[in-house]
Order: structure tokens, then sequence, then C-alpha cells
């Protein structure tokens, strides 16, 4: 018995079969999902799912990873992704696959022949069931780097104080890739509002330690080069006490025990240059 | 022959708008065409717009405070303005820190910089 001979039969069966074993296979999968899904919704997605087996099948044959069954795995990997998103498991997904031979069993049962396709059908749905898992996986994966990345984006807001003031209030660990986003954002903003005092407030920094007060250091010394001034505001009493342990020394960048401070002083500093501007203009 | 970046006189300051992204001659050439216009004019301030240049490298970092100091000498005040985000971040990542070099975030603020250390010196 031959592989030729085996395709041949599980085609004629499953063009034979057809809305049987879609029917069933429809209704196997929604018991499965339990409504999480609309029937209607699932009878097309594996309708056009069998078609695509169905034809892979009939021009190549049984290896799920040969060309002819590009149609059938980019609509896996469709379903894949898709149920990724709306929370099924990954069991479930690849379930979805693996029903298709429950369905089949019954037909194939008894001659040696039918067996032999049988199982020959089971080992490329394991192949297909498998790729629904990898898809899933990278969707997941996709999901969790793009949630991670917005994350970043939430973490690091820069906000107009008043005119010519903008505040950064970081709060949890300054590794580089946030100073990276942080000084952009900062740097930027300044730009956009024309500002030139900017207040970075460690408030919710849990601990600075030399690389933590580097990073801040190569921000202020960044935007002092675009021509604005920063204020560190936020310092908490331990984090003082680390700082002057560990010997950091912020050089001549003004730094303030609260915001509200750093703020009267920036303001200051701005009424001055006004002042001075009035008296240059007379 | 390359390109000379043009030194402007409005007043008592003179303006230097780097338009293009500077070859080393071009640096060198600057570096004379404003020592010789500060003396002829009697500039009392320089300020250099570099809001066009999308990349800065260390040599023109340092031609920067170079500039800077030589108009110093000559009784000019320098100020860089217009640096963009990008190059600001660059300068930090190599080392740069244009310690001595005045700078304003645009062209208006840069002009108000110098019209107060004018007031301040007079």
């Amino acid at each position: 018995m031959t592989a030729e001979t085996n395709t041949r039969l599980l085609v004629e069966i499953l063009t034979a079969q057809r809305d049987d074993f879609l029917a069933q296979w429809t209704r196997t999968i929604g018991d499965d999902l339990q409504g999480r899904l609309s029937m209607a919704e699932l009878g097309y997605e594996l309708g056009e799912l069998y078609e695509a087996i169905l034809k892979a099948l009939a021009i190549g044959g049984l290896d799920g990873r040969g060309d002819h069954f590009g149609e059938a795995r980019s609509l896996l990997i469709e379903l894949s992704r898709s149920r990724a998103r709306q929370g099924f498991t990954p069991t479930e997904t690849a379930r979805s696959v693996f029903a298709l031979k429950e369905v089949l069993e019954p037909s194939l049962a008894g001659e040696t022949a039918s067996v032999q396709a049988y199982l020959q059908f089971a080992r490329l749905l394991d192949d297909l069931g498998l790729l629904t898992t990898e898809a899933y996986v990278r969707t997941r994966e996709e999901i969790i780097s793009s949630q991670a990345e917005q994350l970043l984006e939430l973490s690091t807001p820069v906000v107009k104080l008043w005119d010519g003031v903008v505040g950064v209030p970081l709060v949890g660990t300054l590794d580089s890739a946030r100073t990276q986003v942080v000084m952009e954002k900062l740097l930027q903003t300044l730009v956009d509002t024309d500002s030139t005092h900017a207040i970075i407030d460690i408030t919710g920094v849990p601990t600075v330690d030399t690389q933590v007060a580097q990073h801040l250091l190569k921000t202020v010394v960044a935007a002092r080069m675009m021509g604005a001034r920063c204020i560190i505001s936020g310092i908490r009493p331990q984090i003082a006490q680390t700082i002057v342990a560990l010997g950091i020394e912020f050089g001549d960048i003004p730094t303030n025990s609260s915001l509200a401070d750093a703020l009267r002083q920036a303001l200051k500093e701005i009424a001055l240059e006004t002042e001075d501007d009035l008296k240059g203009l007379l | 022959m390359t390109d000379r970046v043009p030194v402007l006189k409005i007043g008592e300051t003179l303006l230097v708008s780097i338009q293009t992204d500077l070859e080393d001659q071009m640096v060198m050439d600057l570096q004379e065409d404003l020592s010789n216009r500060i003396v002829d004019t009697g500039a009392k301030g320089v300020v250099i717009d570099i809001s066009a240049l999308e990349i800065v490298d260390s040599f023109v970092g340092r031609m920067l405070a170079t500039n800077a100091s030589i108009s110093r000498v000559l009784g000019a005040e320098t100020i860089v303005v217009g640096m963009r985000p990008a190059v600001a971040m660059t300068l930090v990542e190599l080392g740069l820190s244009l310690n001595g070099v005045r700078t304003a975030l645009n062209l208006e603020r840069g002009l108000k910089l110098l019209r107060r250390l004018g007031a301040e010196r007079a």
C-alpha cells in the first residue's frame, strides 16, 4: 500500500462526506470552546481550512511542511493569532486541528488500508497542530513586547508645569533603555514647548546607585547642550545618604528635596532672565 | 574648492547658520573666517545656529568649543543655538559635554541671552 493510494482514499472520503465532517468538526470544537466563539464564525473559519487542507492533499499528498500546504498553513497561523488575541489557551487552539482526527476516525476504522491512511492523516494533523502552537506562542510574544513598550511609554510622562518649565516624574528603576526614552522625550518636549527649564523628579525611583546617577547626569548634560537647565528634585533622605556614601557628585546640577522647591527655583530663574531682558531693552 | 559657511553681521552680532553637514575643510575655513570677521567688525557676540544639522561628530563638537574659546579671546561671546535632541544625545554618548560653550534652545533665545550678557557687561 503506497502513500499515494492512501492520499487518494483520504481525498475521496473527505470530498464525499464534506458536509457531514465539517458539521461534526464544527460541533466538536464548538462544544470545546463553550460558546466563546459564534458557531457561524467558527463554521466559516473551519470551512475555509477544510477546503485548503483538502486541496493541498489532492495536489501534493501528505507532507504538511511542503509548499502545497502553504495556504492551509497561513490560514492556521491566522486562526492561531486570532485565538491568542482573544485569550484562548494553546490547548484549545491546537485541539481545533486535532478534533478533525476524531471526526474522521469512525469512517476509517476497519480495513488495514484505511487504518494506514488514518495514521498518516493523523501525523499530518499533528504537524499542523504543532504549527498552531508555534504561531500562538509567537503572537503571545508579540503582544508581550508591545505591552512592555507601552508600559515604557506610560511610565515616562513629560508634563508642562509652567510656561517654560517641564517636569519629568520618574517612577521605577532607571536602566539604560528607559534613560534613553526619558532623554528623548524630555529633549523633544523642550524643543516643542520652547522651555528653558526641566525638573526631573526622582521621588518614584527606589534606589539611586552610581549607574542611575550616570544616566541622570547624561540627561542633564544633553539638555544643557541644547540650552536648557535641569533641576533634580524629589531626593529622599535615604537616597541623599546613599548618594553621599557612594561619593556620587552631581557637580553644578541643582538638586532639591521637593518638587515645589524645584519649581520655585525654576520660576525665580525665569523671572530674573525676563527682568534682565527688560533692563537690556531700556 | 569647498563651499564656505556664510558669516552674517547683524548689529554687534555675527550670525553663523550652518545649513549642510560639515566637511573638515569647511570647519577649518569657518574658524578662520569667523575670527577674521570678529576682529574686522568688532562684534561682541556670535550666534552659531546648528538647527539644520542632523549629524554632529566629535570633530564638529570640538570645533564648536574651539570657536567659542577663540571668540572669547577676541572679546565676543559665543552662543550655540538650535541643537537637535538626537544630536545632543549623540554628543553625550560620545562623552562630549561642550563645557564652556553657552547654548540656547533657538535663535530667538540665543539673541536674548546675548543682549542680557551685553547688558551685564555694560
